[in-house]
């Protein structure tokens, strides 16, 4: 547990043109049920959208939704609007099928929390949890 | 290795909400309804299947989904499938293509032929299927928010290669109020959605009548978080939306009703889903006859292809889907579908490579060939419990339409996000019941593997190439083309569209004129404009 008095504020995001939505709800009524605040974007976010929302909503956590395939060439582009908006120090999460080659590229592009199919909803929230402080 | 705890005799209630009884006898068929709604195969209401003979004629239809990279790669895919034996194809088309924009669109960066081929112009469809008899393979086309921009492309490169476009058969799955609720490939809102579809209705009953413009699909609302009835329920209450649109413009049922059909899932309970399509076919009739006045019997068929979902299949231990792929396969023959496709095994990590895809083929080729499936028609009849289930799940299918209308009807229901909300509850109550243990799902909550392994599965190749190639021949055909008969024909698909008249005679001259996806999408979205997805949880 930590002292905070707000609760963790995560932008969820479905980034490119991907319209599996399913597993990003899901997440983020389990993300509610957590007690986090959570600004779902709906589908097709660009990295710019993503980096925009993150910046007015002042979110303490910018997570990604993604399941075709598309995330590093995304991933690439997001990361210096996040860098050039000073959202660096907010935790960057990722979830959706990612291939286990590609983890490194993502650690790599400053996604520190990687969450593949087949991750418990559980494990997502404690360790949102345990990294926002 | 932990067995889930299984008291005995608990109460089951399966998906759909139906208790299940551990004996069913003549009384429990008696008192849900009786063999009423039973019938003859080949007669209504059709229950039993909507041939007589059915598959003794002719098995069902092999259409594995499949398509990638530029449409070279695509076709010598389709190819490989035809050489091993697949009877259909279905097209998978890249995010780009099914959102409507060119491959040449900052938005389509790193994603052109991911998840599908891309199509641009009518260049591409001649590419995809060259070498193909449309005749002996029907092309089903996997397309939605663009579909009539597809279907249109598909007609003008059937007639250029001297088909008969009255004769043609093939369909376009063209069911935009799903991707509303799942699957997410709209682009425009929802009513003038409703009405493109409309156009491609209407434009086929005249034109292309034997060609099948929309597949109706509870396939992807049961993805999304829906039950086995509400899957069939939902994809009703959409069909009939559609319907009362064209019958709106003065066609009559028995005009267009037997060029509709259906997509539905198949994982779960074999005996709920096995019900879930004799019961929907029994319904369907009824709904056609009794409340449209449908006359034509294949007015009144449910006509479908079932398909072994992917969201049955699991990530975790991804060999056990061959076994339960084989299943569905089972459960799909045993539910007197016309069409089957199968999820490969590897769904879960890549879309399917050559081996992958075989292997579902040959698992339905394995029914067919060697284990009877193909000989008797409706061989689970007569069953006391799969009679009891099958009116217990129609009279299930019938409340949840008469909740649905209550509610002021499916299409105000989209376009509140109310259904989405919903189903979506729904997925999270059971992703929290399979982890708890709760809903046992073999390999994620029971029978895991003492030791992580290293997953067989091996990835389909990505080639960036891909995308450099299809956007270099993008350019290749805007500057070869007669941009003046271009512009034209978008200059009238716009009027057309304003005026509210069919927009699939312009469609049809603008893609024969080259005209790309992406600049016939963009002139409808000026007339039309882009939908705003509701966030309602």
């Amino acid at each position: 547990m930590t002292d905070r008095q707000k609760p963790i504020k995560v932008l969820l995001g479905k980034p490119g043109l991907d319209g599996h939505d399913q597993g990003a709800k899901v997440v983020a009524r389990a993300m509610m049920d957590a007690g986090f605040e959570v600004i779902y974007t709906g589908l097709r976010q660009t990295p710019e959208q993503i980096a925009r929302i993150a910046l007015e909503e002042d979110v303490d956590v910018i997570s990604l939704s993604s399941m075709a395939g598309s995330h590093i060439p995304f991933c690439r582009k997001l990361k210096p609007l996040l860098e050039a908006n000073g959202l660096t120090d907010k935790l960057w999460v990722i979830g959706g099928n990612l291939p286990a080659q590609d983890h490194d590229a993502l650690r790599e592009l400053g996604f520190k929390g990687i969450f593949p199919s087949g991750s418990k909803l559980d494990a997502i929230t404690e360790y949102i949890r345990s990294e926002v402080k | 290795m932990n067995a889930p705890q299984k008291p005995e005799m608990k109460k089951v209630i399966n998906e759909s909400g139906i208790e299940v009884k551990p004996l069913y006898t003549a009384e429990d068929v008696a008192a849900s309804g009786g063999m009423e709604m039973v019938g003859d195969p080949g007669q209504y209401p059709f229950t039993r299947g909507i041939h007589r003979e059915m598959y003794r004629k002719q098995p069902w239809t092999m259409r594995q989904y499949a398509g990638f990279g530029n449409p070279a790669d695509t076709n010598q895919r389709f190819k490989y499938l035809i050489a091993n034996g697949q009877t259909g194809l279905n097209v998978a088309f890249d995010l780009p293509t099914q959102i409507g924009l060119d491959s040449d669109d900052p938005l389509a960066e790193g994603e052109i032929g991911r998840v599908g081929m891309s199509i641009d112009t009518l260049r591409d469809f001649e590419i995809a299927f060259d070498g193909i008899d449309l005749k002996k393979i029907t092309v089903s086309l996997t397309i939605n928010g663009a579909a009539a921009i597809l279907i249109a492309m598909y007609l003008a490169m059937a007639e250029k290669r001297g088909y008969d476009v009255k004769e043609l058969r093939g369909t376009a799955q063209n069911d935009i109020l799903k991707e509303f609720i799942g699957r997410g490939t709209w682009i425009f809102p929802v009513e003038p959605s409703i009405r493109l579809v409309g156009d491609t209705i209407e434009y086929c009953a005249t034109h292309a009548p034997k060609y099948t413009p929309v597949s109706v699909c509870g396939y992807h609302i049961r993805e999304s978080g829906a039950t086995p009835a509400q899957e069939v329920a939902y994809a009703f209450c959409i069909a009939k939306a559609y319907a009362d649109d064209a019958i709106k413009r003065g066609l009559s049922v028995d005009e267009f009703a037997g060029r509709l059909s259906y997509n539905f899932n198949i994982f779960g309970n074999i005996f709920e889903q096995v019900c879930k399509f004799r019961a929907g076919r029994g319904l369907w009739a009824k709904i056609m006859k009794e409340q449209y006045g449908a006359e034509k019997p294949g007015s009144m068929w449910l006509r479908m292809i079932a398909a072994g979902g992917g969201g049955g299949l699991t990530f975790e231990q991804p060999e056990v889907n061959i076994v339960r792929g084989a299943y569905y396969a089972l459960i799909s023959a045993l539910s007197g579908t016309q069409t089957m496709a199968l999820c490969s095994y590897d769904e879960a990590y890549t879309i399917p490579t050559e081996y992958s895809a075989r292997l579902s083929l040959r698992t339905m080729q394995l029914l067919v060939e060697e284990m009877g499936l193909t000989e008797t028609v409706d061989p689970l009849a007569g069953s006391f419990y799969v009679e009891t289930m099958t009116n217990e799940m129609r009279k299930k299918m019938e409340e949840i339409m008469a909740e649905v209308d209550a509610q002021g009807g499916i299409v105000k229901m989209v376009a509140e996000g109310t259904i989405q909300a919903k189903v979506s509850a729904q997925a999270y109550g059971m992703q929290r019941k399979i982890e708890s243990g709760e809903f046992p799902k073999v390999g994620v909550n029971c029978y895991k593997n003492e030791e992580e392994e290293d997953h067989p599965v091996e990835f389909h190749p990505y080639n960036e190439d891909d995308a450099r190639v299809q956007i270099d021949s993008l350019k290749r055909i805007r500057a070869e083309r007669d941009n003046a008969a271009v512009s034209e024909a978008l200059t009238r698909l716009r009027a057309d569209a304003a005026a509210n008249r069919n927009v699939m005679p312009a469609l049809v001259d603008a893609v024969k004129a080259y005209a790309s996806v992406g600049e016939m999408t963009k002139e409808l979205v000026s007339v039309f404009g882009r939908y705003q997805e509701p966030i309602r949880f």
